[in-house]
């Protein structure tokens, strides 16, 4: 009886050592990193070496540190996501966290990325869990409270991601008695439920769930902001299509600790600096922009408060 | 095959249970292949949505998640356990000073809903920088296997977790061994105190050992639950086994969507097998356990007894 | 305060969605969690080998992962015109019968055996034993432990917040994404669950004193 049960628990711990040891290299097909590769070398930005002038607590304590923190989501494809397989980090947000790392002296290199759930990222901030956090946070007046805002980087708009071969829906006036999808509570999901909209609104936990339900033809559209869907849109390759007229302006800002105006300050200046000499435009091209949604869009204008 | 609840069956009674049977076993087989034919019908058995469990980064994701799993549990097990032992004896406390406290404490965390009190934890500003603090301070303090213990257990979205569980579970045990020492005959006490016992030792030493005896299927099964809710840890995206397996589904974009199912049916075996293997074990102790036990096992005497 | 005041609407929503997806699960789970009951302890093997099947797999699967398998799986199954409110209500009922099973099992357990074999000798079926002798005095010992597995079921309906059910937590989520402090809400949630929890086992506590008899 004892042999038996000794048995059973080595080969229960032997067969999934034995499984991984024969598996395959590289990522899967469909996944965003094989979709990435190949195809064109990375961006890369040149690091700054010229001093900051201290007086900003956090750049002191990334200083002393080494390296500097970056908050980050990591399950939006092309704009904040993080490769479960090889660990690698990809989409716009990501691009831009690279760029103002670089103008603040830290190379790729030196970056530690933070993944943080979009309900503990104020708590995040503003307990210096991360130096800054760029992960499509609009700027909103009761955020102000909290944190402090650099940018904004990108202006954002709720939009709605169909299939491809959908041709009812044209906008959020064509939504009335379809099904449209959110995550449960986001700012999207409370706007779509305004009666104007007329639709009938489910939500997951996820947006991927929501994009499988549209895929399975559970939901008639997904909605949210047009970042967060063209990601999608790019990752399932010409399947889906965001329609692209944006019906809310959302500021996308780069978060800080309130009131840290040296940093708030480096980071607009470095975003200014990037937006200026085409980094901008070519992050964009390289993420987002693979959904085939429209022209690159404009940088915004700082805004500095 | 008889029991108290029935009678020897006839021939009357074998043919009708036959034909039962024929239902229930054809019912259950069609309801099967229902699922599998309409799963197969909506593309979740396509090579696209299986492959990715082939590559080699793939296992070790799910291999990395599980032993998150381990870790969350084993962790959460052994606080709730002091937990509860300390809540039930402060509860059992003669000083209401001491046992007020304890019983408002242990019904709180017994009504609060886990998710919630998880969600809260990782919001707690102390409870971050302390466990940063100590991580930190590791990695200064004890070199190299100081940096491998900070990398491993000093993250604040693991210890959210864990104390999440510890608290809820620990209440839940506290509870079980409530009972238990409340079950404890009087005679044991009082013999106790004639041997001349302290409160403290009669607990330690008499009453605590009898209730855990006699609690040892309900205390088992209440770890069986607390496996299950490390599962919990996807609201602040601990990345335990079900939450890698939902970030390698939603990695992988195929014709037919992502592959939530196959997921599925990896990962949900994966648990089963996890939890069964510990309620086996528990089954293990308990019948190790019954031969000493002051308490006999009730189940073979009842209306459940096999003849 | 000005949270609850201004939010009065949200919370008193999420309130009735909480008390309602509680109260349609448990009735779901009584019923499942008997007819399973019944299945386990009846003469014929593969209803056995069904009710302990189920109970085995619904026991031993984190109720998260089985929402996961409900609102993905059961769409493809063609059941896809349900609402996500019967959804939650059909996995959580399921889940919660599988531990009403169990104790209904151990209450069968502390029913005299002469109570079956009367019943037997009187010349009564297996339905007509279990259902009119055996269940009914089985419930009553049951009545403390499926006390605690309601409280357990209201507290697991939170996990139904995040697929369209609107209930306690959407509320909390809801309020946090506006932008009001966490520990605030926290604290407000958690008051409407105390309340709900302390009336569920004030409920209990009357039926366990009207319906204990002296054996």
């Amino acid at each position: 009886m004892r042999l038996r049960t000794t048995v059973t628990v080595t080969v229960a711990l032997l067969v999934p050592t034995a499984l991984v040891a024969c598996g395959r290299e590289g990522s899967p097909p469909g996944s965003v990193t094989a979709l990435l590769s190949g195809d064109r070398q990375r961006l890369t930005y040149p690091v700054s070496h010229h001093a900051r002038d201290t007086g900003s607590l956090s750049l002191a304590r990334a200083a002393a540190r080494g390296r500097i923190v970056i908050g980050v989501k990591s399950d939006h494809p092309f704009l904040g996501f993080e490769d479960p397989v090889t660990g690698q980090r990809v989409g716009f947000d990501v691009e831009i966290a690279r760029m103002i790392a670089a103008d603040l002296g830290y190379s790729a290199g030196r970056i530690t990325w933070k993944t943080v759930p979009p309900q503990g990222r104020e708590t995040a901030i503003a307990q210096g869990d991360v130096d800054f956090y760029v992960a499509a946070y609009t700027i909103n007046d009761e955020r102000k409270k909290q944190v402090s805002f650099a940018g904004p980087y990108y202006i954002a708009g709720q939009d709605l991601l169909v299939k491809k071969e959908n041709r009812d829906i044209n906008g959020p006036a064509g939504l009335k008695g379809k099904t449209v999808c959110s995550v449960t509570g986001s700012t999207p999901y409370q706007r779509i439920q305004e009666p104007r909209f007329g639709a009938k609104v489910i939500s997951h936990d996820s947006y991927a769930q929501c994009v499988q339900d549209l895929i399975i033809g559970e939901t008639d559209a997904v909605t949210s902001d047009d970042t967060i869907l063209k990601g999608y849109a790019a990752q399932n390759g010409g399947r889906l299509r965001v329609i692209g007229r944006p019906f809310s302006t959302e500021p996308y800002g780069v978060g800080l600790a309130k009131n840290d105006k040296v940093l708030r300050s480096a980071i607009d200046d470095a975003l200014e600096h990037h937006m200026a000499n085409g980094d901008w435009r070519r992050a964009y091209e390289d993420t987002l922009g693979r959904s085939g949604t429209g022209p690159v869009p404009h940088p915004p204008r700082i805004q500095r408060y | 095959m008889t029991s108290v609840l029935f009678d020897t069956r006839g021939p009357r009674a074998r043919r009708r249970h036959a034909i039962y049977s024929v239902v229930v076993v054809g019912g259950v087989a069609a309801l099967l292949t229902y699922v599998f034919l309409r799963l197969l019908d909506a593309g979740q058995f396509t090579a696209a949505m299986w492959q990715m469990f082939s590559y080699e980064g793939v296992q070790r994701r799910i291999l990395a998640g599980i032993l998150d799993t381990v870790k969350a549990f084993l962790l959460g097990v052994a606080f709730s356990l002091v937990l509860g032992i300390l809540f039930a004896t402060t509860r059992l406390s003669v000083h209401r000073l001491v046992s007020v406290p304890a019983t408002v404490l242990v019904e709180f965390f017994r009504a609060m809903p886990l998710l919630i009190m998880i969600f809260a934890l990782y919001n707690t500003a102390w409870l971050r920088s302390s466990v940063t603090a100590i991580g930190g301070s590791l990695r200064d303090h004890l070199g190299g296997p100081g940096s491998w213990l900070a990398a491993t257990f000093a993250s604040p979205t693991l210890w959210a977790l864990v104390i999440g569980i510890a608290l809820y579970n620990g209440a839940a045990q506290a509870e079980i061994l409530r009972a238990g020492a409340l079950a404890v005959p009087r005679g044991q006490r009082e013999a106790a105190v004639a041997l001349g016992m302290r409160k403290g030792q009669l607990m330690r030493a008499v009453v605590i050992p009898q209730a855990v005896r006699s609690m040892l299927p309900s205390i088992m099964s209440q770890i069986v639950v607390t496996l299950k809710d490390t599962s919990l840890g996807f609201i602040i995206t601990y990345e335990e086994l079900l939450y890698a397996g939902k970030l390698l589904a939603q990695n992988t974009a195929t014709p037919t969507g992502y592959p939530y199912i196959p997921v599925l049916l990896v990962v949900g075996p994966c648990y089963i097998g996890m939890c069964l293997l510990l309620s086996t074990a528990a089954r293990r102790l308990a019948s190790l356990n019954g031969r000493t036990a002051t308490a006999p096992i009730r189940r073979e005497k009842g209306l459940l007894r096999r003849r | 305060m000005h949270v609850l005041l201004d939010n009065t609407d949200l919370f008193l929503r999420g309130f009735v969605g909480t008390v309602t997806l509680t109260g349609l699960s448990a009735l779901l789970a009584l019923t499942v969690g008997t007819l399973l009951a019944v299945c386990r302890v009846s003469p014929v093997p593969p209803l056995r080998a069904l009710g302990t099947a189920a109970v085995t797999v619904l026991c031993n699967t984190p109720l998260t992962l089985l929402f996961f398998a409900v609102t993905l799986g059961l769409p493809m199954l063609g059941l896809s015109r349900l609402s996500y409110f019967c959804l939650a209500v059909l996995t959580l009922g399921c889940y919660t019968s599988a531990f009403v099973c169990e104790a209904l099992r151990s209450g069968v357990n502390t029913v005299e055996t002469g109570q079956a074999e009367a019943a037997r000798s009187l010349g009564m079926s297996f339905p007509q034993t279990v259902f009119l002798i055996v269940l009914p005095q089985a419930g009553r010992a049951v009545v403390p432990p499926v006390g605690s597995l309601l409280i357990t079921l209201t507290k697991n309906s939170a996990l139904a917040g995040g697929f369209s059910v609107y209930e306690l937590f959407s509320t909390e989520k809801t309020l946090v994404e506006n932008g009001y402090a966490i520990l605030t809400v926290f604290a407000w949630i958690s008051a409407a669950y105390l309340l709900l929890i302390s009336c569920i086992s004030g409920v209990f506590r009357l039926l366990e004193h009207r319906l204990s008899v002296v054996r």
